[in-house]
C-alpha cells in the first residue's frame, strides 16, 4: 500500500474533474506503469498482485482487467501446450493484449442463445467467424473498445454442417504495430455508462473473418483437420471459474458496502443538526435514532458479508484441491448456492450503498462524497456474471431438487440439511408450534434456528405451489415461470439463513473478548433487523408471535444505542486509506467542510471567475430584452 | 418500421390509448396544447438533447444557459406567457435541461414574501432578465432544519443597512442552483440581529455579481460546488459573505419589518416563511418525480417485450422477458405506482388550491394540514418513485447500465428529489407530529380535518375477506390500509406517552420513537394514496373503456403494498396467515392480466422519443439498431485515443524493459 501511495508516478488529478477520455487515459497510464513496476519489484503472488492493483486503481476498474483476469487465465486452463507456447508469453509480456468476448447485444445470462458463429472450412483449415445479426454483435467486453489487440471469442461452432455448441476462439482484432482494426473486424467503444468511465467496454462485429484451426482453444474439445469434432470429457470444470468469480463478487459486495459505511458513519459523527434541546450541545446526527437505524444495520451487514465471502473463498479452495484430484461431488452444490449468495449480497449491498449516500443528505449527492462512485462501480455486479434473478432461480432449482429428495425419503447434506427436518415435522405436526416459544431473541444460535424455520417454510411453500401448477398445466417451464416469484423468495430466505448462520459461527472463532462482544452485538443486530424487515414471514409461519415481534423491534433499537459508542471504531477497523476511500466526507481526520470548499474550488466550472457563457449568452440577452 | 414484437403488443390493447392519454391530461384540449408545445420545442435544434450523454459538465452548463436564453425568445415569438396554458408543458418538453430554474423561485419568493413596493421594484427587472436571481437557503453545515442556519444579518442603524456575514465555514451557502456561475442576485436567508437581539431567519435580497461585467461584488466569494451525480447542467453554487451591506429595504417585508429606528414588527404568521417550501414541494412532484418514473416504466416495459431470453416452451422462439413472472413482478407494480401517484398529485393540487384561496382571505387554518401532507407525500412519493426507477434500470440488465438507455440519468436525477426541499426522514417526522397531534385531539373529542378523523374512529377487528377474490374489492383493501395506519399511529402515540409518563424528557422520548413515527407517517400517506386511487377509479364509471384497466392497476398497487409489507398487516391479526396467502394469490394473478396491456399503458403516457432520449425505449422498438448507431456517435469512437500513442504503444513494443 505504501509502495503505491508514496509513488509520485501514480498520482493524478481528482478523477471527478476529468472527462471520460481523460479517465481512460489515466487508467491506461497507470496500468502500463503498474505492469512495469510489478515486474520491477518481482511481485508475482496473485494475492499481492490483487492488492497492488487495487491500490494503484483505488478499487476501480481498469482497461487491463479482462486481460489479466480472463484472457490469461483462460489461456492457462483451456489452451493446449502448443497454444500456450504461441500465445501465453506474448500475452504475459503484453505484446498481445486480450479480452474475453462472450456477451452479445441481444444475449446475456442465457449463454445458449449466443448467435456468433464459427464455421469450420476444411479446405483451408480455418474457422470463419461471423456476426450474422445486429443482436449478435459482441457488446460490453471490457478493454475491447480501444485497448485490446486480441479477443477470446465465444461462438457457436459449426463443423460438417452441424452445430456443436459454444466454443472459445482466439481472434486477433487489431494490427500489431498500428493498432488499426483488421479487415473484416468492426470494433469500437459502446459509449458512456453509469460508471466504469475508465473502462473501454467495446463492441465487435466480424464479417467472414478467418482464423487458423489452431486458434480454437482445444484443451478440452477439438476439431480435427478434416472437421471431425471431438467432445470434451467433462463440462463441470467451467463451474470452478464461475464459483471463483462469484466468491469475488461477494467479497466485493462486502468491501464496497464497508467503504460506503465508513464514509456515512464518519460524516454522521461530524455533521451536527440542531433540534431544540435546551442547554445541551448540538447533537451529532449519528445520535438520532433514525440515522442509526439507517446505518448500523448496514454496518452489521458489511461485517456479515465479509464472513460470507471468506467462507465461499475457503470452500472453493478446499474443493478446488479436490478438482485437481478429480473429486467434483461438492461442486454442484457450491455452484448452486453461490449463485444465490452472489445475488443476495450484491442486491443488498447495492441498495445499502444508496442508503448510505442518502444518509449523507445533500453532500452525499455530490461526487466529493465518493459514494456515487462506489455505487455506480458496484451496482453492475447485480447484472454481470449472471443476472441476479436468474441466479436466485438457479439456487431455487437446487433447493427444490433437495426438497424433492427429502420428500422421497432421501437425506440431503450441507447447507440445505435443514430440509431434512421437514419430513420429521410431518410426523410430529406440533413441532413447528413448539418452536414458537423457544426462540430467544438475545441468542444468535436461536435466531439461526428461526431463520432456518423460515427458509424451510418458504422452500416448502414454493415447492408445493410448483407442484400445484404442474398438476394444472402441461409445460414444466410454464409451471416454473408461474411459481418464480415464490421461488425467488425461497432462495432469498435460504441465503439470509446462510448469512446469519455464518456470522454466528464466526463469533466462536474470535478469541479477544471485547471484539467478540461487539461482533455479537452486530450479529444480533443483523439477525433481528432482518426479522423486523420481514416480520410477515415469521408471523405467518408461526415462528414468532406478535409480542415477540414487538420485542424484536424494541431490541433492535436498544442495540442501536449499544453500538453507537463503537460505531466509528467499527468502521476504522476496515482500515481504508483516505486515498482509497476517495471521499471528502469520509476523511479519517473528519475535517469535512474546509476540504469540501477546497475541493469545489478545483471544479472545472471554476477555472475562470466569469464563465464564457456570460459573454456568449447572458450578456446579449440582457442587452436585448 | 415498428419492431413486430412491439407492434403485436399494441394490437391487443383492451382500451383506447388516445382516450386514456386525454383523460390523464385532463381533457383532449390539454393533450392538444401539450403536443403542440412539445412539437415546437423538439423541432427546434437549439433544444436538442441528442448529444447530451457525451457532454462534459462545462458543455452541459453552457447548453442549459443557451436554451434558457433561447426559450425567452421562443416564448415571445409564439406568444406563450407565464400564465398561459402552454407554460406548464414547457418544462416537461425540455426535460428540465435548462438554466434559470432558481430564477423562478427567486421571483416567487419575492411575490410571496415581498411588500407591494418590493414586488414593484424587483419583479419587472427579473421578468426582463435585467438580473438573474437565485435562492440561497441551504448552508454547508445546515440543510432541512431552517432555524439552524448560521449566516447573519446585523442591522446597522447609522447607515440603515444590514451587514451580512458568513461567520464560519459551515455557514457558507452551498447548493443553490444558478448561483455558481449565472446569478447576479440571490435571496439570502440569514439570522436577523437588531441591537444584539436575534429575531430568527429572514430573507434578504443580495447582489452578488456586477451587472456590467459579471465579476463578483466586493465581499462576495462565489463559485460552482463541483460535479454531482446529475444536474451537470446546473451551476449549483457556494457563497461566502464578508461584511456585505444591503439597504434596509432589501429585507423582504410583507410579513415583518425592521423600522428605521430598529424596531422589529411582525404582521403575519411565522409559518408563512414555510409556505414557499410547501409550494415548491408540491410543484416538484409532477415534473421531477412522476414524469421520470413514467419515462422509466416506458423504457423498461418497451424494452422487455423486445428483449428475448431462454425458452418458456420447448420448440418455441426464446420468450420476451416480460413474459416471465419475475420480470412482471418487478415492473408492473412500478407502473401501477406511476398511475397511483399521478392521481395523488391531483389530490394534492386540489388541497393546495383550497389552502391558497383561504390564505388570500387571511385564513391560515388549513396551513398545518397542507404543510403536513405536502411533507409526508413528498417523502413517500420521492422515495417510492426513486426506487421504482432503480428497479426499472436494473430490470433492463446490462443495457440499462449504459447511459444511452436513458435510465441512469433518470435515476440520478430523481434521487436528488429525496433530499432537496426537505430531507425525507425529517419530513416524515413533521407529518408524524401532525398526525399524533390530530390523534390526541380526535381522541379528546376535538374536531380535526376530515382526512384524519379515521385515526380515532377505527375500532379493532378482523379483515372480513373469505377468498382471494374478496381482495379485489376496494373496500376490503382500503379498510385494511386504514386499519394498519391507525394502529401504527395509535401504538406510537401510546408508546410516546408511556415514555413521557415514566419520566423521560419529551425530546428524548420523541427521538426514541422516531423510527416508528416515520413508519406511521408513511403508512398514513400510503393509505390515502390507495384510497384516492380507488375513489378515482370509482369516478371513472362514465369512461367504461378505461375503468376496467384502471381498476386492475389500483388492485395491483394496493395488493403489492400488502404483499411487500405483510408484517404490519399480520401483526395484530387483522389479516390472518390464510388471508395473506389469498392476497399473494390475487396479487400474482393480476400480473398476467395487466401484462397484456402493459405496452398500451405506457404508450398512454405519450412521451416522444426525443423526450425519452433512450436507445432502449423508443416507440418503434428498434432497440439494437439504435444502440449500435448511438454508440458509434460516442466521442471515444470519433477520434483515435491519445492513450494508444502515449502509453499503449510503448507498452506493446517495449519488450526489453519488461523482461
Amino acid at each position: 500500500e505504501a509502495l503505491v501511495i508514496n509513488d509520485p508516478d501514480f498520482q493524478h488529478e481528482d478523477l471527478n474533474f476529468l472527462s471520460r477520455s481523460q479517465r481512460y487515459e489515466q487508467a491506461i497510464r497507470k496500468s502500463a506503469l503498474m505492469v512495469m513496476k510489478l515486474r520491477e519489484y518481482g511481485i508475482a503472488n496473485p494475492d499481492e498482485i490483487f492488492w497492488f492493483k487495487s491500490f494503484v486503481h483505488r478499487g476501480r476498474p481498469e482497461p487491463l482487467d479482462l486481460h489479466l483476469g480472463m484472457f490469461l487465465p483462460t489461456l492457462l486452463t483451456q489452451a493446449t501446450p502448443e497454444q500456450q507456447d504461441r500465445f501465453f508469453m506474448p500475452a504475459w509480456n503484453l505484446e498481445i493484449i486480450g479480452t474475453y468476448a462472450q456477451t452479445e447485444m441481444g444475449h446475456g445470462s442465457h449463454l445458449r442463445g449466443l448467435e456468433t458463429t464459427a464455421t469450420y472450412d476444411p479446405s483451408t483449415q480455418e474457422f470463419i467467424l461471423n456476426s450474422p445479426t445486429v443482436t449478435s454483435i459482441k457488446w460490453w467486453p471490457g478493454g475491447l473498445g480501444k485497448t485490446s489487440n486480441h479477443a477470446i471469442v465465444l461462438a457457436q461452432l459449426y463443423t460438417q454442417g452441424q452445430c456443436k455448441g459454444l466454443h472459445a476462439f482466439i481472434v486477433p482484432i487489431r494490427q500489431l504495430g498500428t493498432h488499426e482494426p483488421l479487415p473484416g473486424i468492426t470494433v469500437g467503444d459502446i459509449g458512456p455508462k453509469f460508471g466504469y468511465d475508465e473502462m473501454d467496454n467495446g463492441y465487435l462485429k466480424m464479417d467472414n473473418f478467418r482464423i487458423p484451426r489452431e486458434n480454437m482453444l482445444m484443451k478440452h474439445a477439438q476439431v480435427e483437420p478434416d472437421g471431425t469434432y471431438v467432445k470434451p470429457v467433462s463440462d463441470k470444470l467451467t463451474y470452478g471459474t464461475m464459483v471463483f468469480i462469484r466468491s469475488f463478487i461477494v467479497g466485493d459486495a462486502a468491501r464496497s458496502l464497508s467503504r460506503a459505511c465508513t464514509i456515512a458513519i464518519r460524516y454522521s459523527a461530524v455533521r451536527h443538526q440542531i433540534f431544540p434541546k435546551p442547554g445541551e450541545p448540538e447533537p451529532q446526527i449519528l445520535d438520532y435514532q433514525t440515522q442509526q437505524y439507517k446505518l448500523f444495520p448496514l454496518l452489521a451487514t458489511a461485517y456479515a458479508f465479509h464472513f460470507v465471502g471468506a467462507y465461499i473463498k475457503d470452500t472453493y479452495h478446499r474443493i478446488s484441491g479436490d478438482i485437481n484430484e478429480g473429486d467434483l461431488s461438492e461442486l454442484p452444490e457450491l455452484h448452486a448456492l453461490t449463485a444465490g449468495l452472489k445475488a443476495f449480497t450484491s442486491w443488498t449491498a447495492s441498495a445499502g450503498i444508496e442508503e448510505c449516500r442518502m444518509a449523507c443528505g445533500g453532500h452525499g449527492y455530490s461526487r466529493c462524497s465518493g459514494i456515487p462512485d462506489i455505487y455506480v462501480t458496484f451496482t453492475p455486479s447485480c447484472t454481470y456474471e449472471g443476472e441476479n434473478t436468474v441466479m436466485m432461480l438457479q439456487t431455487a432449482r437446487f433447493l427444490v431438487k433437495s426438497y424433492t429428495q427429502v420428500i422421497s425419503g432421501q437425506r440431503v447434506t450441507g447447507m440445505v440439511s435443514y430440509l431434512n427436518d421437514l419430513s420429521r415435522q410431518r410426523i410430529q405436526p406440533q413441532h413447528v408450534a413448539a418452536r414458537t416459544v423457544t426462540v430467544r431473541i438475545n441468542d444468535p444460535v436461536s435466531l439461526v434456528e428461526a431463520y432456518k424455520a423460515r427458509a424451510a417454510r418458504l422452500v416448502e411453500a414454493a415447492a408445493k405451489n410448483l407442484q400445484a401448477e404442474l398438476n394444472h398445466r402441461k409445460s414444466k417451464e410454464d409451471a416454473w415461470n408461474r411459481t418464480s416469484v415464490d421461488l425467488v423468495r425461497a432462495s432469498e430466505a435460504h441465503c439470509h439463513y446462510v448469512t446469519v448462520k455464518l456470522f454466528t459461527a464466526k463469533l466462536s472463532e474470535v478469541s479477544n473478548a471485547a471484539v467478540r462482544a461487539v461482533l455479537t452485538e452486530l450479529c444480533l443486530l443483523y439477525a433481528l433487523y432482518g426479522i423486523s424487515k420481514n416480520t410477515g414471514d415469521f408471523l405467518q409461519a408461526g415462528i414468532l408471535t406478535d409480542t415477540q415481534v414487538t420485542q424484536v423491534n424494541q431490541r433492535v433499537k436498544e442495540l442501536l444505542a449499544i453500538i453507537r459508542p463503537n460505531a466509528v471504531a467499527l468502521v476504522d477497523s476496515f482500515d481504508f486509506h483516505d486515498l482509497h476511500l476517495g471521499s471528502v466526507l469520509g476523511r479519517y481526520d473528519g475535517n469535512v467542510y474546509e476540504n469540501l470548499f477546497e475541493w469545489a474550488k478545483k471544479s472545472p466550472l471554476n477555472k475562470t471567475e466569469v464563465h464564457e457563457s456570460f459573454h456568449k449568452h447572458l450578456k446579449p440577452m440582457q442587452s436585448k430584452l | 418500421s415498428v419492431n413486430p414484437d412491439l407492434a403485436s403488443e399494441r394490437q391487443t390493447a383492451s382500451f383506447s390509448v388516445e382516450k386514456l392519454t386525454a383523460w390523464l391530461d385532463g381533457g383532449v384540449e390539454h393533450t392538444r396544447i401539450r403536443r403542440a408545445v412539445v412539437e415546437a420545442i423538439e423541432s427546434d435544434p437549439v433544444f436538442s438533447r441528442e448529444n447530451q450523454y457525451f457532454q462534459s459538465q462545462n458543455e452541459r452548463y453552457e447548453a442549459a444557459v443557451r436554451k434558457a436564453v433561447h426559450l425567452q425568445k421562443k416564448m415571445h415569438e409564439l406568444g406563450w406567457t407565464e400564465n398561459g396554458p402552454e407554460y406548464k408543458y414547457i418544462y416537461r418538453a425540455l426535460a428540465g435541461d435548462v438554466a434559470f430554474l432558481l430564477h423562478r423561485i427567486f421571483m416567487r419568493s419575492i411575490l410571496m414574501l415581498g411588500s407591494d413596493k418590493q414586488v414593484a421594484k424587483w419583479i419587472p427587472l427579473a421578468t426582463q432578465y435585467q438580473l438573474i436571481g437565485s435562492y440561497a437557503q441551504t448552508e454547508l453545515g445546515h440543510g432541512t432544519y431552517l432555524q439552524g442556519l448560521e449566516t447573519t444579518a446585523v442591522f446597522d442603524i447609522t447607515t440603515q443597512e444590514f451587514i451580512l456575514n458568513t461567520p464560519k465555514i459551515s455557514a457558507m451557502k452551498w447548493w443553490p442552483g444558478d448561483m455558481g456561475r449565472s446569478a447576479t442576485h440571490t435571496v439570502v436567508f440569514a439570522q436577523l440581529y437588531v441591537h444584539g437581539k436575534c429575531y430568527g431567519v429572514h430573507p434578504f435580497i443580495v447582489q452578488i455579481r456586477s451587472l456590467q461585467d459579471h465579476s463578483l461584488c466586493p465581499g462576495i466569494t462565489a463559485g460552482d460546488i463541483g460535479p454531482k451525480m446529475n444536474f451537470e447542467h446546473a451551476d449549483n453554487g457556494f457563497l461566502m459573505l464578508q461584511n456585505v451591506r444591503v439597504p434596509r429595504e432589501n429585507m423582504l417585508n410583507k410579513f415583518c419589518e425592521v423600522q428605521p429606528d430598529g424596531t422589529y414588527v411582525r404582521w403575519g404568521s411565522q409559518k408563512i416563511n414555510y409556505f414557499t417550501m410547501t409550494t415548491v414541494r408540491i410543484s416538484i412532484i409532477s415534473d421531477e418525480v412522476i414524469a421520470p418514473v413514467m419515462k422509466a416504466c416506458t423504457i423498461a416495459i418497451r424494452y422487455s417485450v423486445v428483449r428475448r431470453q431462454s425458452k418458456l416452451k420447448p420448440g418455441e422462439q426464446e420468450a420476451k422477458i416480460l413474459d416471465y413472472q419475475t420480470q412482471q413482478e418487478k415492473l408492473l407494480p412500478q407502473l401501477a405506482a406511476a398511475y397511483a401517484f399521478h392521481f395523488i398529485n391531483d389530490y394534492l393540487q386540489e388541497l393546495f388550491n383550497r389552502a391558497y384561496r383561504e390564505m388570500q382571505r387571511k385564513n391560515f387554518e388549513t396551513l398545518p394540514e397542507l404543510h403536513a401532507f405536502s411533507s409526508g407525500f413528498k417523502a413517500l412519493i420521492t422515495q417510492y418513485c426513486t426506487s421504482a426507477v432503480e428497479i426499472c434500470l436494473r430490470a433492463c440488465g446490462g443495457h440499462g447500465y449504459s447511459l444511452l438507455s436513458g435510465l441512469p440519468s433518470l435515476y440520478t436525477k430523481i434521487l436528488a428529489s429525496c433530499i432537496y426541499e426537505g430531507e425525507n426522514t425529517v419530513l416524515l417526522l413533521q407529518t408524524a407530529r401532525f398526525l399524533i397531534k390530530c390523534f390526541m385531539a380526535a381522541s379528546a373529542g376535538q374536531s380535526v380535518p376530515p382526512s384524519v378523523t379515521y385515526l380515532a374512529a377505527v375500532k379493532p377487528g378482523k379483515c372480513p375477506a373469505k377468498n382471494k377474490l374478496d381482495f379485489l374489492n376496494p373496500d376490503i383493501y382500503t379498510e385494511a390500509y386504514q386499519h394498519m395506519a391507525a394502529r401504527l399511529i395509535r401504538s406510537t402515540a401510546a408508546k410516546l406517552q408511556d415514555l413521557i409518563q415514566s419520566g423521560v424528557k419529551k425530546h428524548d422520548a420523541w427521538n426514541q420513537c422516531t423510527v416508528q413515527l416515520a413508519q406511521a407517517a408513511k403508512a398514513h400517506c400510503h393509505y390515502i394514496t390507495v384510497k384516492n386511487f380507488a375513489e378515482t377509479v370509482e369516478k371513472l364509471k362514465t369512461q367504461a373503456g378505461i375503468q376496467q384497466i384502471m381498476k386492475h392497476l389500483c388492485d395491483l398497487f394496493a395488493l403489492h403494498g400488502i404483499f411487500s409489507n405483510a408484517g404490519v398487516f399480520l401483526h395484530d391479526g387483522y389479516i390472518s396467515g390464510a388471508q395473506m396467502d389469498m392476497v399473494t394469490a390475487s396479487y400474482l394473478d393480476l400480473l398476467p392480466v395487466i401484462r397484456k396491456d402493459a405496452v398500451p399503458l405506457v404508450d398512454a403516457f405519450d412521451f416522444t422519443d426525443k423526450s425519452l432520449n433512450s436507445a432502449l425505449g423508443s416507440y418503434d422498438g428498434q432497440v439494437y439498431q439504435r444502440l449500435y448507431e448511438w454508440a458509434q456517435k460516442s466521442p471515444t469512437n470519433q477520434q483515435m485515443s491519445p492513450a494508444y500513442e502515449r502509453y499503449l504503444k510503448p507498452l506493446l513494443h517495449n519488450k526489453l524493459s519488461k523482461l
